[in-house]
């Protein structure tokens, strides 16, 4: 793969929803009333209810890997989650190349990543670094 | 006010004093090739997840030689191998808190987000029929004002092994309360 520094991988974008949220709800046996319940989000400060953080942790792993392949390494990610991935916007995951390193026989890449809702408000910004297939 | 709310502060002496206790040590069931497709069922929803997570034929061909799980995958979900009595309850406040696993006063806060998530991983993968155990540590308390009051960041560092030692990932986790 040629990869350089500035280039910005394919996003990875899903509707966030009751459909999405409860799926991921049933395999993370996730049944938090904030994800569940619009008067729980608005007691917690929110508009409604809203998606799980895991599930958006999920999409920058999925942004990843659709990226550079299932062969491809994902060495580490971080995120802090900042704003909430409310009911009926679309959350885009998306990734921008930061660094491009050769270590021990690896390329490593190092991007800058985020989800963003379709409206463009930030809501998990972070950091990952891949290791690409050889 | 509660004993642990003082001086605009929800960090208690007793918390502070737990800072790097173990508090958790959780061993999953085996994985099954199920838990790992319905994962992956959920989070590429509604497009069809990708073979390698579901097709023994197709992944046995790849560089993985098998099926293995997302990275971010949880393997402890609908209980651990210690039964149900290991299984943190969310609707049940207090139940996944180190504090109420390090036999600390809970702090008086009343909401908790997922401030974020840090992983490192090693490139073992977890795969069907793995064992997985993960330790958890209290690393850290920080706070700060937000726009819902003063914010309580509560830092957790779990390592996950597999059932030959081998370490899968180390991660931590930042749960905000306020």
């Amino acid at each position: 793969m040629d990869v350089a520094v500035g280039d910005e991988i394919p996003t990875y974008e899903r509707m966030s929803s009751f459909q999405h949220w409860n799926r991921y709800a049933a395999v993370n046996h996730e049944f938090v009333d904030i994800h569940m319940d619009d008067r729980a989000g608005k007691a917690a400060g929110y508009s409604g209810a809203f998606g799980m953080g895991h599930l958006q942790w999920a999409y920058l792993h999925c942004v990843l890997h659709e990226w550079m392949g299932e062969d491809g390494r994902i060495v580490s990610v971080k995120t802090q989650f900042r704003s909430p991935n409310l009911n009926d916007l679309r959350t885009i995951a998306h990734g921008r190349v930061t660094g491009v390193r050769d270590v021990g026989g690896e390329t490593l890449v190092d991007l800058e990543v985020w989800t963003e809702t379709e409206e463009g408000t930030v809501m998990a910004p972070g950091t990952a670094t891949v290791a690409l297939p050889h | 006010m509660s004993e642990t709310e003082v001086a605009g502060t929800w960090i208690s002496d007793e918390m502070r004093a737990s800072v790097g206790g173990e508090y958790a040590q959780r061993t999953s069931f085996p994985i099954s090739a199920s838990d790992i497709r319905k994962w992956a069922q959920a989070v590429y929803y509604p497009q069809p997840p990708p073979p390698l997570y579901w097709d023994e034929a197709y992944a046995a061909k790849t560089s993985h030689g098998g099926i293995v799980a997302p990275e971010d995958f949880n393997p402890f979900a609908w209980m651990t191998a210690a039964g149900p009595a290991d299984v943190p309850d969310a609707t049940a406040p207090g139940s996944t808190f180190p504090e109420h696993n390090l036999g600390v006063e809970l702090p008086a806060t009343t909401n908790m987000l997922n401030g974020g998530i840090e992983c490192s991983y090693t490139g073992v993968r977890m795969r069907p029929g793995d064992v997985i155990t993960a330790v958890t540590c209290l690393t850290e308390y920080t706070e700060r004002p937000g726009r819902l009051g003063l914010m309580l960041f509560t830092t957790t560092e779990s390592r996950w092994t597999n059932q030959e030692g081998q370490l899968v990932k180390t991660q931590r986790d930042i749960l905000i309360r306020y």
